[in-house]
C-alpha cells in the first residue's frame, strides 16, 4: 500500500508521553501468589503483549515499571529498594494485591505494612490475588496517568 | 577471580550502600535495617567433621573439596533473591570453580510472612483463610490438611459428599499445580512454548475453581466440617470438558518434548537424587517417586476415602531431572482418573457436617429464625471450641508430604499451629543435587524440585 | 493414621532417636516447638515426627526443654533433614541445638531481635488508622 508523505503536528510532551506508555517494560518482581497471576496475565489467554509489555526484564536497568506482586517481608525490603534504585528514570511502581498495598491480612511482625513505606507507588491494584483483568486495569490506569501527567517527574 | 580480602571489602562496600539507602530514603522515611551480609556468608573452608555432619552419616560425601586448587580459583556467586529462574525469592550462594558448582547454600526467609503467628490469632473457622496462602500453587491442599487436623481434634466425620468434593477439587488442584511446575520448568530451561501451553491449560481448571469457590486462587473453600459451598449447576459439563481437553494437550507436550534432543540433553542424567539421599534429606513427593521408591500417602496412609479410587502411582528409576519431569506428567493422568471417578460416584446429600456447633445455619434460615441468627453470629465471631489435645495429619500435596500440627488448649483458637511444608524440606536436597555439576544445570535442578517459596518460608 | 507418641527426657532424647533410626524410621519429617509460657513448667516442648516407609508407621517424640537452659542435642548427624528445622526452631524460639553445624537465623534477618513465635513476643500488629486520609465527598 502506498502512503504519501504526511505531516502531523503534536507537542513534544504528548509524543514523549505516548511513547512511554506504548512500550513499558516491567521488571520481574514476583514475590508470592500475585506473581502467578502476573505470569498468567503475561501468557496465552490474557496476553499482556497487546499493551507493548510482553518482555518481562530480568534486569532492573532495562525496565520502566516495577510490579510488586506479593507480600514484602522485612528481609526483602532492602532488596526491593535496591532493585528500585537500580531502575533507570522515569520509573513507575504498581503495588499488586492487598499484601503489597497495605499488608493485607497479615498484620504482624514479619511483613512491611504496605510497599509505599519503601518506594513511591503510583497504582494500587486491589484483590487477593487480583485477577489478570484487575492487573491489566491497573496498567491501563497507569497509562492514563502518564498521558495526563508531566513528562519530568 | 578475587582474592579473599577484596571479596570481604566488597561485602562491606555493599553493606554501606545498603545502609545509605536505608537511612537516606526520602520517600516514607522508613528505617530499614540492612540484613547483615557478613554473617550470612559461607565459611571459607569446611573441616572434614563438618562435612560429615552436614551430609549425614548415611549419605555419600558430595562436597568434594579438591585440596590442590588454591583459593584464588574459587568464586562465590550470588543468585537471587530477585532472579528470574529461582522460582520466587530463593537466594543461592554458590561457590564456583570455573563453571562447576562446588558448594551451594540456599538462603531462605525472603517471603517469611509470620503465618504461624497469625494462625494463633485466628479461630478454627477462619484458619483456612490463613493456611491457603502458604503454598499458593496448591491452596486447596493447605485448606484440606488444616480442616482434617481440626476435624481429628474434634472427632467428627464429614459427610460422603463433602469427602468426594474434597477429593475432586484437590485432584484438580494437583493437575493445575503440576501444569505450572511443567510450565515454569520449561521456561527455565528454554522451552518457552511450554510456559504458554501450561498456563493456557491451567486457565481451564482455574475457571472451574472460580465458578465453584469464587476465586481463582486462595479459595478458602475447604473448611473444618465440610466445604464452603456446593458445586455449581452444570459442573459435570465443565469437568467433562477438562477431562477431554487436558489429555489431548498433554499429548501435545509429549509430541513437543518427549523425543526432543535438546530437552533430553538438558535433562537426562542431570541432578541425580538417589533414594537414600531422599530419605536423609526428607524429600517426599514426585522427587522421591522419581528416584525409584514407591511412596504415596494417598495409597499408604489414605485420607478422605481416597483408598476407594482406582489409580496407580507412577514410579521411575532414574532419579534425574527428566524423571522428575516425567513423573509429574504421568501423575496428571492419574489425577484425571480420580477426577473422573469422583464425578461419576458423587453422592447426594449434605456437603457440610450437620452439627449446629460447627456449621453455621444456611442464609435462608436467618430471616425466619432467631436461634439461627444467634448461632450464625456466634460461629462467625467466636468460632467453635475444640477439645484439648494435639494432632498431626499429613496428606500428599503435589510437592510431597504436607503436614499440619495443631495444639489446642480448649479455646476456639489454636494454641500453636504449625505446617510442615514439603518445599521447605525438599529444598535441603538442593546442595546435594547441585554440587559438582555445571552452573547451567543449576536452573534445571531448581525447577525440577519445584519449590514454592510461600511454602518454604510461611 | 495415629502416630505413636513417645515422651522422653532430655538426656535420653538422642539415644531414642538413634534407636528409632536403626528400627527403620528412616525419615524425619518434622520438628517443631510449642511454647507453654506460664502454663507448663519446662517451658518449651519439642515435637519430632518420624516416618517409616517400610513399616508404614509414624512416631512422635516429645521432649521438654527448660527456660533457663535452652540447650538440646542436635540430631542433624542422625537425620540431615533436621538441619533446616533446627535452624527454624532456633530462629523462632531461641532453642539452642548443641553441635549443629550452622545454627544461624533462617527465616528472619540476621540482626533481628527476639524470637517471634514465643508467646511473650507480641504479634507486631500495627493498628490501621485513617486520621490523615483526605476527605472524600
Amino acid at each position: 500500500m502506498y502512503t504519501p508523505d504526511n505531516i502531523f503536528t503534536t507537542t513534544i510532551d504528548k509524543a514523549v508521553r505516548w511513547s512511554r506508555t506504548q512500550s513499558m517494560w516491567p521488571v520481574t518482581f514476583g514475590l508470592a501468589c500475585c506473581a502467578i497471576e502476573m505470569m498468567a496475565a503475561g501468557s496465552a489467554k490474557y496476553d499482556l503483549a497487546r499493551y507493548g509489555m510482553e518482555v518481562f526484564r530480568a534486569s532492573p536497568r532495562q525496565a520502566d515499571l516495577m510490579i510488586v506482586a506479593g507480600r514484602v517481608s522485612q528481609k526483602m525490603a532492602p532488596v526491593l529498594r535496591q532493585v528500585y534504585d537500580q531502575m533507570a528514570d522515569p520509573k513507575w511502581v504498581i503495588a499488586m494485591g492487598a499484601c503489597s498495598s497495605t499488608g493485607g491480612m497479615f498484620n504482624n511482625y514479619a511483613l512491611v505494612q504496605g510497599v509505599d513505606h519503601i518506594v513511591p507507588v503510583d497504582i494500587y491494584v486491589p484483590g487477593c490475588p487480583p485477577g489478570p483483568q484487575s492487573l491489566m486495569h491497573g496498567i491501563l490506569t497507569l497509562h492514563d496517568k502518564i498521558m495526563d501527567g508531566e513528562i519530568n517527574r | 577471580m578475587k582474592s579473599k580480602d577484596t571479596r570481604k571489602t566488597g561485602f562491606d562496600k555493599f553493606k554501606n550502600i545498603l545502609d545509605f539507602w536505608a537511612t537516606n530514603s526520602e520517600e516514607g522515611g522508613w528505617n530499614i535495617s540492612s540484613t547483615d551480609e557478613g554473617s550470612q556468608k559461607m565459611l571459607e573452608e569446611e573441616s572434614d567433621k563438618q562435612v560429615k555432619i552436614q551430609t549425614g552419616s548415611d549419605v555419600v560425601d558430595d562436597f568434594i573439596i579438591d585440596e590442590d586448587t588454591s583459593d584464588d580459583e574459587r568464586m562465590i556467586v550470588n543468585m537471587g533473591p530477585q532472579h528470574p529462574s529461582t522460582h520466587g525469592v530463593l537466594r543461592l550462594q554458590a561457590e564456583l570453580e570455573g563453571e562447576v558448582v562446588r558448594r551451594v547454600k540456599p538462603i531462605i526467609g525472603y517471603l517469611h510472612t509470620g503465618m504461624e503467628k497469625t494462625g494463633e490469632e485466628l479461630n478454627y473457622f477462619q484458619g483456612p483463610t490463613n493456611t491457603t496462602r502458604m503454598d499458593y500453587l496448591s491452596p486447596l491442599f493447605n485448606e484440606l490438611v488444616f480442616s482434617l487436623t481440626t476435624e481429628k481434634l474434634i472427632g467428627i466425620e464429614v459427610p460422603e459428599r463433602a469427602k468426594t468434593i474434597r477429593i475432586l477439587m484437590t485432584e484438580l488442584n494437583r493437575i493445575s499445580s503440576h501444569l505450572v511446575a511443567l510450565a515454569t520448568g520449561g521456561m527455565d530451561i528454554g522451552a518457552l512454548s511450554m510456559m504458554i501451553f501450561g498456563f493456557r491449560e491451567r486457565e481451564l481448571i482455574l475457571n472451574f475453581f472460580e465458578k465453584t469457590t469464587g476465586l481463582r486462587m486462595n479459595h478458602n473453600y475447604i473448611r473444618p466440617g465440610g466445604v464452603a459451598a456446593d458445586l455449581p449447576d452444570g459442573w459435570q459439563k465443565d469437568i467433562k470438558e477438562i477431562l477431554k481437553v487436558i489429555p489431548e494437550k498433554l499429548q501435545d507436550y509429549d509430541d513437543m518434548l518427549l523425543d526432543n534432543p535438546i530437552w533430553k540433553g538438558r535433562l537426562k542424567n542431570v541432578g541425580i537424587l538417589t533414594t537414600e539421599e531422599c530419605f536423609a534429606y526428607g524429600v517426599t513427593g514426585p522427587s522421591l517417586r522419581a528416584s525409584g521408591y514407591e511412596w504415596d500417602l494417598r495409597k499408604s496412609q489414605p485420607y478422605s476415602d481416597i483408598e476407594n479410587y482406582d489409580f496407580e502411582i507412577p514410579v521411575l528409576n532414574e532419579g534425574d531431572v527428566f524423571a522428575r519431569w516425567r513423573v509429574k506428567v504421568l501423575e496428571i493422568f492419574e489425577s484425571l482418573k480420580i477426577v473422573e471417578q469422583a464425578m461419576e460416584k458423587m453422592p447426594k446429600g449434605p456437603y457440610k457436617v450437620q452439627d449446629k456447633k460447627i456449621t453455621p445455619p444456611p442464609r435462608k434460615r436467618l430471616d425466619e429464625s432467631m436461634e439461627a441468627l444467634i448461632h450464625h453470629f456466634k460461629i462467625y465471631t467466636e468460632g467453635f471450641k475444640v477439645p484439648e489435645g494435639d494432632a498431626y495429619v499429613a496428606i500428599e500435596s503435589p510437592r510431597g508430604e504436607l503436614g499440619c500440627y495443631i495444639v489446642s488448649d480448649g479455646s476456639s483458637k489454636p494454641y500453636r499451629m504449625h505446617v510442615r511444608g514439603p518445599s521447605f524440606c525438599n529444598l535441603q536436597a538442593l546442595p546435594v543435587i547441585m554440587t559438582d555439576s555445571p552452573i547451567a544445570d543449576a536452573v534445571a535442578a531448581i525447577a525440577s524440585l519445584d519449590p514454592v517459596i510461600g511454602d518454604v518460608d510461611r | 493414621m495415629n502416630p505413636e507418641i513417645l515422651e522422653t527426657k532430655l538426656d535420653d532424647y538422642k539415644k531414642l532417636v538413634e534407636s528409632l533410626k536403626s528400627d527403620g524410621f528412616e525419615m524425619m519429617v518434622d520438628l517443631t516447638v510449642v511454647d507453654w509460657f506460664r502454663k507448663k513448667e519446662p517451658r518449651f516442648e519439642i515435637i519430632v515426627q518420624l516416618l517409616s516407609t517400610i513399616h508404614n508407621a509414624r512416631k512422635t517424640i516429645k521432649v521438654f526443654v527448660n527456660d533457663e537452659d535452652l540447650t538440646i542435642p542436635s540430631i542433624t548427624d542422625i537425620y540431615p533433614s533436621a538441619n533446616f528445622y533446627e535452624r527454624e526452631a532456633y530462629d523462632m524460639f531461641g532453642i539452642i541445638f548443641a553441635d549443629h553445624p550452622d545454627l544461624t537465623r533462617i527465616l528472619m534477618p540476621d540482626d533481628w531481635q527476639g524470637y517471634p513465635l514465643r508467646k511473650n513476643y507480641g504479634s507486631g500488629r500495627i493498628p490501621v488508622q485513617f486520621k490523615n486520609a483526605p476527605k472524600v465527598d
